[in-house]
């Protein structure tokens, strides 16, 4: 089996603090790998590393099977392209302007990049836009003309760290939608995440860190069915948190019982029962649905806010 | 599979290939769209004082005496001030300017995801601060010469003397933009560092006139060197003390572009 990137045995410290440690994974060609893990779990030092902007202690990373970072970063890059979590766009450019300058930084011809600019603006819904500048673009508008200053270069693979986050729902879903032709066009792409909505969607496989490990990984539904019961009945409002007591009637009907807030989460194998059961409290709110990434998240991390987070 | 890696140390050698290149023309193709407001604002400033202290305070100070010489003050001042017209204009580009590419807007981040390096990035930044330097005191010889303060043809001579002024000026500043949290930092390096050396470099007055300790601390400025190479230029004589002046810029920009390089791979490994 090929990968685009095979990342082994990764470590990092800062100091006493091991960031990464022995964190092991790969890309394949046409592959969507999605790395969720909370705050302070080791997802931007390991992006970082694999950008060779930081030097690991320890491990291997190979892209394209025979390059291997951060030895040959100049050689990978040319073939990467990155969205960063803060848009590095120049502000003092237009959309077009900014997709010339950055496509000389690969050292492409101007004649090639000037080829590219419209329909890369096209694939960013810019085109009417092409001559406006940053402080002008909306939040979407700016994150989509970051995707496609990345694409310049026509990249075999992207990496993008939180394409989303600060997005209203409509920029979210058209940049969702640009990715998912991205992917069908056979583009790789590593993405980092905190909605799990978004890797529910987009991604084949999942990567759970946290801690700098690897706690989980597999496709979105396989993990979900691996490490939860299927069906979950959320109960909140007043008197919610008593049926979450240990001698709750409630609880013969629930394989596992979590507390979050003022809510309480019941995971069963099959919830008819359950819900039978809590007719005996009418004024009692309740939403039954199928468990989700969003509650394999939190039964792997915790539900706990991080004091670093 | 276990490779053990070794992060190099940031004094290792500054990694430069042509990739600066492209981050130069960035640069100049913002520039050009303001281009005649920073020239103005670049020459105006250099002229005002030279006009007022020249003529003004001229005509209070008569002639100078350099060495035997009978000098014009207006000339004396003119062929010093160029020199910090260099160093002015080289310090501003690769401190506020810089830093607002550096920190403010993540310009080198963006740059850095593509195949660059910052080795290289941070050379791009020095030339592109000398070039603008060297952009300013051209538009100033230009009024100088029409003005008729000085019209040797060695004045031509000066023109890459003073790039070199830029260059030794960019190099240091690029060190306290390493530095930088903020923009406050970089006034300390304006009052403690770059006015006083303003005043000691013997651009106002001859050095002669310091106390005979300050004197011999003035010899190693750069600045001082720069002006020993540039005004002889303006008089129509030959500088003495090539090599040493020379060298001395020549060391201190190759010392600073070190430690100015080795900084900033340490701000960005953090």
């Amino acid at each position: 089996m090929s990968y685009l990137l095979h990342v082994e045995n990764l470590v990092k410290r800062f100091g006493e603090n091991t960031v990464v440690n022995d964190l092991s994974f790969h890309i394949s060609p046409g592959e969507c790998l999605g790395v969720i893990g909370p705050n302070g779990a080791g997802k931007t030092t390991t992006l970082r590393m694999c950008l060779g902007l930081t030097t690991p202690d320890a491990g291997s990373m190979t892209y394209f099977e025979n390059l291997s970072m951060p030895e040959e970063a100049l050689a990978i890059k040319a073939r990467l392209g990155v969205v960063a979590q803060m848009d590095t766009l120049d502000p003092d450019f237009t959309a077009e302007e900014n997709l010339l300058v950055y496509g000389r930084y690969f050292g492409m011809k101007d004649r090639d990049i000037k080829a590219r600019i419209a329909p890369l603006l096209e694939f960013g819904a810019l085109t009417s836009k092409a001559k406006a500048k940053p402080g002008e673009l909306s939040g979407g508008m700016k994150r989509r003309l970051s995707l496609a200053r990345a694409l310049i270069n026509q990249p075999q693979m992207l990496m993008l760290d939180e394409p989303t986050t600060g997005l209203d729902p409509q920029a979210r879903h058209l940049m969702w939608k640009r990715l998912q032709t991205l992917m069908q066009e056979g583009k790789s792409i590593l993405l980092t995440t905190h909605f799990m909505d978004e890797a529910e969607r987009l991604c084949d496989r999942l990567l759970v860190i946290d801690h700098g490990k690897k706690i989980a990984e597999g496709k979105p539904r396989d993990l979900i069915a691996q490490h939860l019961e299927p069906d979950v009945v959320e109960l909140y409002g007043q008197g919610a948190l008593a049926l979450a007591a240990e001698d709750s009637p409630l609880r013969q009907h629930a394989a596992r019982v979590e507390v979050s807030g003022e809510t309480v989460f019941f995971y069963t194998p099959q919830a008819q029962p359950l819900l039978i059961a809590l007719q005996a409290w009418p004024h009692i709110r309740s939403l039954h649905r199928p468990a989700n990434l969003e509650d394999l998240f939190l039964k792997l991390t915790g539900r706990q806010i991080r004091e670093n987070a | 599979m276990h490779r053990k890696h070794v992060t190099p140390s940031v004094w290792a050698p500054p990694q430069l290939s042509m990739r600066w290149w492209p981050v130069f023309l960035r640069n100049l193709l913002v520039w050009r769209k303001l281009a005649l407001p920073s020239l103005v604002g670049g020459i105006a400033e250099p002229l005002m004082w030279l006009v007022a202290f020249g003529y003004g305070l001229g005509a209070l100070v008569g002639e100078v005496n350099m060495g035997g010489q009978q000098v014009p003050y207006i000339l004396f001042l003119a062929s010093g001030s160029i020199c910090m017209s260099a160093m002015n204009a080289a310090s501003f580009e690769a401190l506020y300017s810089a830093f607002s590419r550096m920190h403010m807007q993540k310009t080198w981040d963006g740059i850095m995801n593509a195949p660059v390096r910052l080795d290289d990035v941070v050379m791009a930044e020095m030339l592109w601060a000398s070039y603008k330097a060297l952009f300013t005191v051209t538009a100033i010889l230009g009024v100088m010469l029409v003005l008729g303060i000085s019209q040797s043809w060695k004045l031509f001579l000066a023109w890459p003397v003073l790039w070199l002024v830029g260059v030794t000026f960019s190099c240091i500043a690029l060190i306290f933009n390493a530095l930088a949290k903020g923009y406050d930092f970089f006034t300390y390096y304006f009052t403690l560092f770059l006015t006083p050396m303003m005043f000691l470099s013997g651009i106002y007055f001859p050095r002669t006139q310091l106390p005979d300790w300050l004197l011999r601390i003035t010899d190693y400025l750069p600045l001082t060197a720069a002006i020993e190479l540039v005004r002889p230029l303006f008089l129509d004589q030959w500088p003495s003390n090539v090599a040493a002046n020379f060298g001395l810029l020549l060391a201190v920009a190759v010392a600073a572009f070190w430690i100015a390089l080795a900084l900033t791979r340490k701000r960005f490994r953090a």
